[in-house]
């Protein structure tokens, strides 16, 4: 049995996720505190306990995120790119290209069947389309954040949202608030906003099928139903889309272990 | 690997674009940048390869489309057109 | 011959009246989710005070009105529209003849245009989608800082050492201003940090045009001192700044419309 770990800290979550030879065994997703080493620790300490194991059982780990770098336990660190790619073609094979959506950032990612990455562009400068983005847009329409997605679906007349620059957009927002324009169309223009800026993204590396979305903004149907329709493919969403950089970093752990065991 | 470095904003799409499969990692690029912007480090698949300075990444829009009127410029010098701009 | 030029802004509409190529009255005025009638409120605002010097004109009898900025498309009492760098550009040559760089930050949106020797528009480049190097910006991280947006430029000037912003983007640099805030940076030195962010923004819009002298910078965020200075520091050239720096495009139109009526 071989026991590794990937560590992902993001700028909003860090995540943590221990691989049994080729299963997930537990991991663990908490947000980032303003000590991303003491944040490291902590993550891994919670998996670590889900899975009844302690540090020292764990033979190898990659750190990857943003602080990658922080973390005092890893082996290796790996940027989170190629961590997304392991990781989703680990979950689905057949995915070619894929969108991450972050806490601050995006990126479009295009891989070969192995995972290795072939094409990719990030955009971490602008908050649009990032789950910045739709927190700030869920504070201006009081609504909570995990319900977006499923209220945008009921939209009968999508409001036009011209930017998607987060000031700007809430600018707009708040304008056809005191329209009395319905939030549901609101929402579904602000997705429509969001999914063109991802859509740019996607094209500059190039669209082969199969699509994934991961990140947490995969959660949000609205935008992924959006996304999709540009892309003019189904996108293959995870099951915890948060954790398929840590996943790609625990593969990449257990590479590195077996090459060393070599 | 192709690479994109840089951003989408407001006034366009400012990337440097590095396939990593054509750079030799000679660093003639390196040696050119006015800004120095550029460096030499191994991808993550070990190739020794150009990539831009991280703190730069989301300046590129404001430093680079400055050598657009400079012969000697990290696009120019590349003999295996390894760089490529978005502007 | 009196005519007008109106320049509709995202934020607020501005009118200037000519006669025989002379300002006779301005207005400023916010212009809300009604542009069509902002507009004409703006142009009648000028033309009131005009009648009070016992010069009586009507909306009606100018002899010609051009309409610029964002919202020109809706002002549908004017004779002709004009796009805002043609109007940025001739107004701003009309004050400083030596202009070639125009810099214009308005409340929503930032361009730069490079004028030939005789004042042609010969390359430009503009921003409204972002709010980054905007008014809004300012506006923005004013609120956050906790200082009225007119302010900012004194206070940034007694800044000893600007803290750096590093995030362009209006919303993260938010979040770099409130941790500021909480390590007890001194305001003047988070303000004098936020112009330079905006001086480094331009900048890179004038690099990418080409920069010639002399420069101007014009639109309502010109009024603040600081970010005048930290672009002078970032260009490396003093920069001229017009009296009424955010009238200068409606001046544009109505110079344009004084010479659609043979008047220039």
């Amino acid at each position: 049995m071989v026991l590794v770990a990937g560590v992902d800290i993001g700028s909003l979550t860090a995540k943590a996720l221990i691989l049994e030879d080729s299963k997930i065994r537990a991991y663990a997703i908490i947000p980032t505190g303003v000590d991303s080493e003491e944040t490291s620790k902590k993550v891994m300490n919670i998996a670590l306990e889900k899975a009844e194991l302690r540090l020292e059982d764990i033979e190898y780990v990659v750190s990857t995120g943003y602080g990658r770098v922080v973390v005092p336990f890893a082996n290796k660190n790996i940027t989170e790119i190629s961590c997304h790619a392991k990781g989703a073609v680990f979950l689905f094979p057949s995915v070619r290209t894929i969108l991450d959506m972050g806490g601050q950032d995006c990126k479009a990612i295009r891989c070969d069947a192995s995972g290795k990455v072939l094409n990719f562009a990030m955009n971490d400068k602008c908050a649009a389309g990032t789950g910045r983005f739709f927190e700030i847009m869920a504070e201006t329409m009081e609504l909570p954040l995990e319900e977006l997605g499923r209220l945008s679906l009921e939209a009968t007349d999508a409001a036009k949202i011209s930017s998607a620059c987060v000031v700007f957009a809430k600018s707009e927002v708040l304008t056809l608030l005191r329209r009395g324009v319905d939030k549901k169309n609101i929402l579904a223009g602000i997705n429509e906003a969001v999914a063109l800026r991802v859509f740019a993204l996607l094209n500059r590396v190039g669209i082969e099928k199969d699509f994934a979305i991961t990140g947490g903004i995969a959660k949000n149907i609205g935008v992924v139903r959006k996304v999709e329709e540009k892309v003019g493919l189904k996108a293959l969403i995870a099951e915890e889309p948060q954790i398929v950089g840590a996943l790609g970093a625990a593969l990449f752990a257990k590479e590195a272990l077996e090459q060393v065991k070599k | 690997m192709i690479i994109h470095y840089g951003y989408a904003d407001g006034s366009g799409e400012y990337y440097l674009i590095v396939d990593t499969d054509k750079c030799d990692g000679c660093g003639r690029c390196v040696e050119v940048c006015p800004n120095d912007i550029l460096e030499l480090a191994p991808d993550d698949y070990g190739k020794v390869v150009v990539r831009v300075k991280d703190e730069f990444v989301n300046s590129i829009g404001y430093i680079c489309p400055a050598c657009k009127r400079r012969d000697e410029r990290c696009e120019n010098v590349c003999e295996h057109a390894a760089i490529s701009y978005s502007w | 011959m009196i005519v007008a030029g109106v320049d509709i802004g995202s934020l607020t509409v501005k009118a200037v009246i000519l006669r025989d190529n002379e300002v006779v009255a301005t207005s400023t005025l916010i212009t809300g989710d009604d542009a069509a009638t902002a507009a004409k409120t703006a142009i009648n605002e000028a033309l009131k005070s005009l009648a009070e010097r016992g010069m009586s004109v009507t909306l009606d009898s100018l002899d010609h009105i051009v309409a610029t900025g964002v919202g020109r498309k809706e002002v549908t009492f004017a004779h002709e529209e004009k796009t805002d760098v043609r109007c940025d550009a001739v107004g701003a040559r009309h004050i400083f003849p030596s202009v070639r760089t125009v810099v214009d930050i308005g409340a929503e949106s930032c361009k730069v245009i490079r004028l030939s020797k005789k004042g042609r528009v010969e390359d430009f480049t503009a921003n409204d989608k972002c709010a980054s190097g905007t008014g809004m910006f300012l506006d923005v991280l004013a609120k956050v800082i906790g200082v009225g947006v007119e302010k900012l430029g004194e206070l940034s000037l007694k800044a000893k050492k600007p803290a750096k912003i590093s995030s362009m983007c209006t919303v993260f640099a938010e979040s770099e201003v409130i941790s500021y805030i909480h390590r007890k940076v001194p305001i003047e030195n988070i303000i004098a940090g936020v112009h330079e962010s905006i001086a480094n923004r331009i900048f890179g819009m004038m690099n990418r045009v080409g920069v010639e002298k002399d420069i101007a910078l014009v639109g309502g965020v010109a009024r603040n001192v600081g970010v005048v200075k930290a672009l002078e520091a970032k260009v490396g050239e003093s920069i001229l700044v017009p009296e009424g720096p955010q009238l200068i495009g409606a001046l544009g139109a109505a110079l344009i419309a004084a010479e659609a009526c043979g008047t220039a």
